[in-house]
């Protein structure tokens, strides 16, 4: 990488968080106003019951659902930048690892929000601990889910600390300062607090790994452990993580770009970069639509009798539409895009990376809810309204409330944080300056 | 399994006057106030009872008053199920001729929400060129039930009788069981069930799935309670038409109120079948195919009217 060198005084100005200018404040206000409605659509639901969401007898699931799988999915991206770029002993990633990060502990959050959402007795929400029976996929999610949040937490915190003391340097006002000092200033930055934090850092990105594949796997077994069509896959858990992988790696490309601009981050976060992140998307574009054609083509070549009218309502039916806009404009037109150079640039990469984090959470919508209007004996003797599903407003409202959350956490977070960690960028940078002395 | 529970129904009548004795004890007044309301003067006449804890207890004859109904059993026993016994269902598809008096009485005795049925009778036709045929369709109380499996919280619970109740007071309304249901049995109170205020404070029972609960899965749950008091499920005694029989798997013999079969020589004879049994389900429902029919499948469409 040709970077210019910088002084440690620019790197900790560039890199310190930075008050919301206007349009971070629009940008907040804006989050704020959607997640309040969301709440005031849930407020309806606790109030009414599940009535007042589009779900009925056979569509028993909807987009609370799709969307919990979608936020799981992304958060998979934690693992995949922190833990197995780390650990592969690739550098470059250094300044993506924390917005990874963050990304995987906002969305892991609002899954854990959203399924409660979903629940008809949210109040009996205890009942898991209470009375859990550990033969039922949710328990096993239950158990997986708070394991990857606590882990991602730490992996998030544990190298905030050689950033928290720059920050208890800098002048902030008094109540951030006491935040700062809450979480770090036991925070010396000795010999042995490195020594023990690197190796716990090592220890939890090995750990992260069975843990992330354990998440997304066991939500794929919340479907392919029954027996319907579309759902009844020995492919699901594969399949699941490998679109987990591109949403998350989409969503850092967007995360990439935004900071960049919005933080004028170009030193840091360098077209290399975008060109490295794209010839990954790539490589995890390719995979996922590897095991769609597994997905897909296999049990239409045999087209067994329940999964017949499936199929072709996705192929050629109704939801035929937004399948290939899925398929299409969240993976294949994507991923040529950025077999180009070009089309890994900064600009191109961020528009990719919204068609596959927009593609993703239709395609799992289309995963959630064409089966369950597939069910084996015919839909029969109920209200007209029980026969499809779009969602009603309450659900729209909660389910954009439940994304913008997790903006909403990434945005206070890198408002309070520094979203490139500062400590480690000065101390590449101190070993660059190092090697071109030597030279 | 109706004609000798004469000496079975006399057990049941001092258990019920037992289950009145304890259940009245409310402090605010005398509980045990006789059927015309006025307070009861103690007339020197003791009876003795069984407590539902076992003990044997001595209690005024003055202060005894029918029950219209047995006390529901107590929700450890209601989950145990009854001992000795294997519930099974028959339907007869050559008997049946879609007029859902099975759905109505099942509807009505479980004071569902009015847009719910745990019982429905689908028109069926596999294939095009295979025949039309009514097929009322249950729970199938399955051996291997794919929804208890999934249940995170033991809501839903297969019996030693073999019968898979709901506990509504447990449910978290997650409806894994529902995407779990191959038959597609189960429904969901998506909003507060439209049922008398009366109903819905009574305390709920594992075995009558009385009252239902906004928020909570329902579904048939062959009629536990009336199994205890020697009756028929109600959509069996409903049918006029004799479609439905029930029995005891280990008695090897099911009835439909007016006829009495030996299960195995039914199931041999008539090629009894499961619905879906290649799922490995091992459903407790059997079905007679429908040949030779009472009623040719278009007299049934008269009762055949769209829910809006």
């Amino acid at each position: 990488m040709a970077q210019p060198l910088l002084t440690d005084e620019r790197i900790i100005s560039d890199l310190l968080p930075q008050k919301f200018g206007t349009r971070g404040m629009l940008w907040t206000a804006l989050l704020m106003a959607i997640c309040l409605l969301g709440i005031f659509a849930y407020y309806r639901q606790l109030r009414y019951g599940l009535i007042v969401t589009s779900m009925r007898d056979y569509a028993s699931w909807g987009i609370y659902i799709s969307n919990f799988v979608f936020f799981v999915a992304i958060s998979l991206v934690g693992s995949l930048i922190t833990a197995i770029l780390r650990l592969s002993g690739v550098h470059w990633s250094t300044p993506l690892t924390r917005i990874a990060e963050i990304i995987a502990v906002a969305a892991i959050t609002f899954a854990s929000i959203i399924i409660i959402v979903d629940m008809g007795r949210p109040d009996r929400f205890y009942f898991l601990i209470l009375y859990g029976r550990l033969q039922s996929p949710i328990i096993w999610d239950v158990i997986v889910i708070s394991t990857y949040f606590f882990i991602s937490l730490l992996l998030l915190y544990i190298p905030l600390l050689p950033d928290m003391k720059i920050l208890l340097a800098g002048k902030e006002r008094k109540g951030i300062y006491k935040l700062y000092s809450f979480l770090g200033s036991f925070w010396v930055g000795n010999h042995m607090q490195y020594r023990i934090s690197k190796k716990a850092i090592n220890m939890l990105c090995i750990m992260i790994i069975p843990v992330a594949f354990c998440i997304h796997t066991v939500t794929s077994w919340l479907f392919a452990t029954t027996y319907r069509p579309g759902w009844d896959s020995t492919n699901f858990g594969a399949y699941f993580i490998s679109g987990a992988f591109l949403v998350g790696s989409g969503a850092v490309n967007i995360a990439m770009y935004v900071f960049r601009k919005y933080y004028k981050l170009e030193n840091y976060i360098t077209n290399e970069h975008f060109n490295k992140m794209g010839k990954i998307t790539i490589m995890l574009g390719m995979v996922y639509l590897y095991f769609n054609v597994n997905e897909y083509l296999v049990p239409y070549f045999k087209m067994k009798k329940p999964e017949e009218a499936f199929l072709n309502d996705l192929f050629v039916g109704g939801y035929a539409p937004l399948f290939w806009s899925a398929i299409l404009g969240g993976m294949v037109i994507p991923m040529i895009v950025l077999l180009f150079p070009k089309g890994r640039s900064p600009l191109p990469m961020f528009i990719c990376g919204i068609m596959i984090v927009v593609g993703a959470w239709f395609k799992r919508y289309l995963i959630v809810t064409p089966t369950l209007l597939h069910p084996f004996l015919p839909i029969f003797d109920v209200p007209a309204s029980y026969k499809h599903y779009f969602p009603s407003w309450e659900e729209w409202s909660i389910a954009s409330g439940s994304l913008a959350g997790v903006l909403l956490v990434i945005t206070f977070f890198v408002r309070i944080f520094p979203i490139i960690p500062i400590q480690e960028t000065l101390r590449e940078q101190h070993e660059k300056t190092d090697h071109q002395q030597l030279h | 399994m109706s004609t000798d529970n004469t000496s079975r129904k006399e057990f049941f009548a001092s258990m019920l006057t037992a289950g009145l004795a304890i259940a009245g004890c409310s402090p605010k007044k005398n509980p045990f106030e006789t059927a015309a309301g006025e307070d009861a003067k103690a007339s020197g006449e003791m009876v003795k009872l069984l407590s539902v804890d076992g003990e044997v207890i001595e209690v005024d004859r003055a202060f005894l008053k029918p029950m219209p109904q047995m006390p529901a059993v107590s929700n450890s026993e209601a989950r145990k199920g009854i001992a000795g016994k294997k519930f099974v269902m028959v339907i007869d598809l050559s008997r049946c001729k879609n007029l859902k008096k099975c759905q109505t009485a099942c509807s009505h005795t479980h004071q569902l929400h009015s847009e719910l049925s745990w019982l429905k009778v689908y028109p069926m036709k596999e294939e095009e060129h295979t025949a039309s045929y009514w097929q009322p369709t249950i729970c199938m109380h399955c051996d291997e039930p794919p929804c208890v499996k999934v249940c995170p919280v033991d809501a839903t619970f297969k019996r030693q009788d073999g019968i898979v109740l709901i506990d509504s007071d447990r449910c978290i309304g997650c409806r894994f069981c529902m995407a779990a249901c191959p038959y597609s049995t189960r429904v969901f109170n998506w909003e507060k069930p439209d049922i008398p205020e009366a109903v819905a404070n009574q305390p709920y029972s594992c075995e009558t799935s009385i009252p239902q609960k906004k928020g909570t899965v329902g579904k048939c749950d062959f009629c536990p309670d009336m199994a205890r008091v020697g009756e028929l499920p109600h959509c069996v005694s409903a049918c006029p038409n004799g479609v439905f029989a029930f029995g005891d798997l280990n008695e090897d013999s099911v009835t439909n109120g007016a006829e009495t079969f030996r299960f195995s020589d039914l199931i041999r004879d008539k090629a009894g079948y499961q619905l879906m049994d290649d799922l490995g389900t091992k459903p407790s429902v059997y079905y007679l195919p429908p040949v030779s029919r009472n009623f040719p499948f278009e007299s049934g469409l008269e009762n055949e009217h769209e829910k809006s």
